[in-house]
């Protein structure tokens, strides 16, 4: 659902220490953040690791890992809104077009296996 | 004069426009107002992004915002996350209090009619009714596809309202079981996947003939070896029911609002799919006078190839309600 949405188009930069996105959930609703199971990031065909990722739908809050968001019980991941997807990796990405692929686990309650979605961009890192 | 079946639209229809923030929440009211619709659906986990900790002030604004269009707010869709946590299951009394928030909500609203999700057990519901007594609010089981009004799941919910005597449980019929076509929009979404043509219409024949599901599934998937899409395409039939529109005579007394779920609507204000020119008939004869509420859903089969554009089939399907309803009118 609304997969071609979920990688929001632009928004790869560099960080301090590694490369960060902006993603959307592909879901008609909020949900909360202990029912993100998993976000599966691979860049330019490589598989980044789960633990090298973090999640902050604050816009500048503490990024949390994975892990954490599944214990998460008081914060969600509202509908159509924009959070940040980080990577903490040892290499810097160079500047140039980058294929990226994002995949949502989602544990929606009503549904008797989990949702996925799944969306494939490339995207610019200015140099 | 008989009453009236109501129109009125679902939030959930606008769900592409508002998912990017190309319409807000008020644009959608003042559309639905413009076409003569009076009744706002809302899902308070889509549209009330403070939720559950929806204020004072911001119930005031949902209230007085549909009033200045003329409008109420006609239902609040419920959720019910009972795998919140990972390492176990909601437990009943976690599930009920749940619910009871939800049941504040909707009153504060003043709103009288509350989808629940259809997989929520009756014995859940029957420890909320007290609560939904106590506020005035009509829990209505969702029946929504592949389950039907005679599914056993849901004739456990019309017992217990009948055991219990009650005004404040019953269902929500969604008009996707009244599927007699299969929708030109999932086809031609499967065959962009790769689904062939002729395998497509085989499929949309079988439909057409009503044959159970699982004798199509297996001709695709085994005997044709089909396709990844094929093989899609055919298990979309174990969601595709054509229940009988005359039983919604019979099961009126159980319901007040109706989610009016639709995928396309033809330039000539038609839908291809779902029976509603069978439906509307049974609905006026029966004297039910609740709201027939967008809920469109085409958005998610086209707009991998294609501009949404809700409002314009929203109107369309209100034309073909006034057309409808109309001739209900005129005919009796």
């Amino acid at each position: 659902m609304f997969d071609k949405y979920l990688i929001v188009e632009d928004s790869l930069r560099a960080t301090a220490d590694g490369f960060a996105f902006d993603a959307r959930l592909g879901y008609y609703r909020g949900l909360g953040l202990s029912m993100v199971e998993d976000l599966v990031v691979t860049i330019d065909d490589q598989p980044v690791a789960r633990d090298a990722i973090r999640f902050d739908e604050t816009g500048g809050g503490a990024p949390l890992t994975l892990d954490e968001m599944e214990t998460t019980y008081d914060r969600q991941w509202n509908f159509g809104a924009v959070a940040t997807i980080s990577v903490v990796a040892s290499e810097p990405l160079a500047p140039g077009a980058h294929s990226l692929t994002l995949s949502e686990r989602l544990r929606v309650s009503y549904l008797p296996f989990p949702a996925i979605n799944s969306d494939a961009k490339t995207l610019e890192l200015a140099a | 004069m008989p009453p009236m079946i109501k129109r009125g639209v679902s939030l959930y229809s606008f769900q592409e426009e508002l998912f990017l923030r190309q319409m807000t929440v008020e644009d959608a009211i003042a559309f639905a107002a413009s076409i003569g619709a009076t009744g706002i659906e809302v899902l308070p986990e889509q549209n009330m992004p403070s939720f559950p900790n929806v204020s004072d002030a911001e119930v005031a604004w949902w209230k007085d915002t549909v009033a200045k269009h003329g409008c109420e707010l006609s239902c609040y869709d419920m959720f019910l996350d009972t795998k919140i946590r990972k390492d176990r299951p909601m437990t009943d009394e976690e599930q009920v209090a749940s619910i009871r928030r939800d049941l504040e909500l909707c009153h504060r609203l003043g709103i009288r009619s509350m989808r629940i999700l259809v997989f929520v057990r009756p014995e859940i519901l029957e420890k909320c009714v007290p609560y939904a007594e106590a506020l005035d609010v009509h829990m209505g089981v969702e029946v929504h596809a592949p389950w039907h009004l005679e599914h056993a799941w849901i004739l456990r919910t019309i017992d217990t309202a009948d055991r219990l005597g009650t005004k404040h449980l019953g269902i929500l019929p969604d008009m996707g079981i009244f599927m007699k076509h299969y929708p030109p929009v999932f086809r031609a979404r499967f065959e962009r996947q790769g689904a062939r043509p002729e395998v497509a219409q085989f499929i949309v024949d079988q439909h057409e003939q009503k044959i159970m599901a699982e004798y199509t599934i297996y001709e695709v998937a085994v005997k044709m070896q089909g396709n990844k899409a094929e093989v899609a395409m055919a298990e979309t039939l174990r969601h595709a029911p054509y229940a009988n529109p005359k039983r919604l005579a019979e099961y009126a007394p159980y319901f007040r609002h109706i989610q009016a779920k639709f995928y396309e609507m033809t330039p000539e204000a038609t839908d291809p799919s779902i029976a509603y020119d069978e439906v509307i008939p049974v609905l006026a004869a029966a004297g039910w006078n609740g709201y027939l509420s967008s809920e469109y859903e085409g958005n998610r089969w086209i707009q991998d190839v294609e501009p949404v554009d809700s409002r314009e089939q929203v109107r369309r399907q209100h034309m073909m309600f006034e057309r409808l309803i109309g001739a209900t009118t005129t005919a009796s």
